[in-house]
């Protein structure tokens, strides 16, 4: 019984093609698209979108777009279980989170350089003195907050 | 006695049942359908530690380029930008070819799955011969990461920070490739002894998906190193 039915439910007993999606064009279609992209990932470099991060911008979006392709077809994502495109989403959705904390962490805070690669300071006269960052060096028992961007650096005794 | 009690007497989704157990089914799957399932979620889970890896690169390229924007900017000068595309061209063809015989596997065209794979093959030993090329005229001008780079004249100074990152992101990527060459050939060795079929070509699939990922990589060193402004 258990054999009938599974008979009747696939009629075509020698069609061993059950699971195969895409094709020669489709593939085809793909490839001409992602060399499409390269020509115009590499045209995009040479134009200034507007300094600062526009050009890396561009150019990861294009990239990611060429990557997103390869994962949807060639990599089957797009046809597959659920489970696969989970543990593919997540890595980048970590890998996101290891990027986008470092790099605000970096932008945020000043290139810490070692003390003696800094520009040579004027003349070190009192404790306090000279162009330190405000709040580092407030005299103690003062506040930082209420003494540190009113008062100017405390001159040097002469 | 009904057959279809045992998982042995069941390899055939498609209601024939056999009475030997196809070896290439392994004893603890039910179906070859679970078998290709399960083995691509350990791949991909596989796939996820490889971006995790790159991904360690990547950060520490951000990182250092927004700290060194001048020193990026002035050493990506002396990567030839038409080798590099001519490498993504050749890398995005043979993804091409691997999904096609991927293809060819699972619609059972073994001699197309062969001629795939062998270009594919092909297009890797070109992708290394051209890598092979833009290091030996890094090395000749010095251009070399941290402390052996020695090149003259420059203007900017903390260049080799990016030849470090090019080094270690392209090496690693070439150590990728050459990995899946030696997938590949393994790949075509038992494509030639006629393993695979439409009912079990699960290897296939598993190193076209490896193989896509190099490509995946490369997609993004591609801008980030040649093409940076």
């Amino acid at each position: 019984m258990a054999l009938d039915t599974t008979a009747a439910a696939h009629p075509e007993v020698h069609d061993h093609e059950p699971h195969v999606h895409g094709g020669p064009k489709l593939y085809g279609a793909i490839l001409g698209a992602l060399l499409v992209l390269t020509v115009i990932t590499v045209g995009a470099s040479m134009i200034d979108w507007g300094g600062g991060m526009a050009n890396v911008i561009i150019a990861m979006l294009i990239a990611t777009l060429k990557a997103s392709l390869v994962a949807l077809f060639f990599m089957h994502l797009r046809w597959d279980k659920p489970m696969t495109g989970i543990i593919f989403c997540s890595t980048l959705f970590f890998l996101g989170l290891f990027l986008i904390g470092c790099y605000t962490d970096q932008v945020a805070r000043p290139w810490p350089e070692p003390a003696n690669l800094k520009p040579p300071v004027a003349k070190p006269g009192a404790p306090g003195s000279g162009p330190t960052m405000p709040g580092t060096t407030a005299p103690v028992g003062t506040s930082p907050a209420s003494s540190a961007p009113v008062t100017p650096p405390a001159p040097a005794a002469h | 006695m009904n057959q279809s009690i045992t998982a042995d007497h069941r390899t055939d989704k498609h209601g024939e049942v056999h009475s030997e157990h196809d070896p290439r089914l392994q004893h603890h799957f039910a179906t070859f359908e679970q078998q290709l399932d399960a083995s691509k979620i350990g791949m991909w889970l596989f796939l996820a530690t490889e971006v995790l890896l790159f991904g360690g690169l990547f950060v520490g390229f951000a990182l250092q380029q927004a700290s060194h924007p001048e020193a990026f900017l002035a050493a990506h000068h002396h990567l030839d930008k038409s080798l590099g595309a001519l490498n993504t061209v050749v890398l995005l063809f043979s993804s091409f070819t691997m999904v096609m015989a991927v293809h060819s596997a699972a619609t059972n065209k073994q001699k197309a799955l062969i001629r795939y794979l062998l270009i594919t093959l092909a297009c890797a030993g070109i992708f290394l011969v051209v890598k092979a090329f833009e290091y030996h005229h890094k090395w000749e001008e010095g251009l070399l990461p941290g402390k052996f780079y020695s090149h003259k004249g420059d203007t900017v100074k903390d260049q080799f920070i990016f030849f470090s990152f090019y080094f270690m992101m392209t090496g690693l990527h070439g150590i990728h490739v050459i990995g899946g060459m030696i997938a590949i050939t393994w790949t075509l060795l038992k494509a030639r002894k006629g393993t695979f079929d439409s009912t079990y070509y699960t290897p296939v699939d598993l190193v076209g998906l490896y193989w896509h990922l190099v490509d995946l990589i490369w997609i993004y060193l591609f801008p980030l190193l040649y093409l940076i402004t």
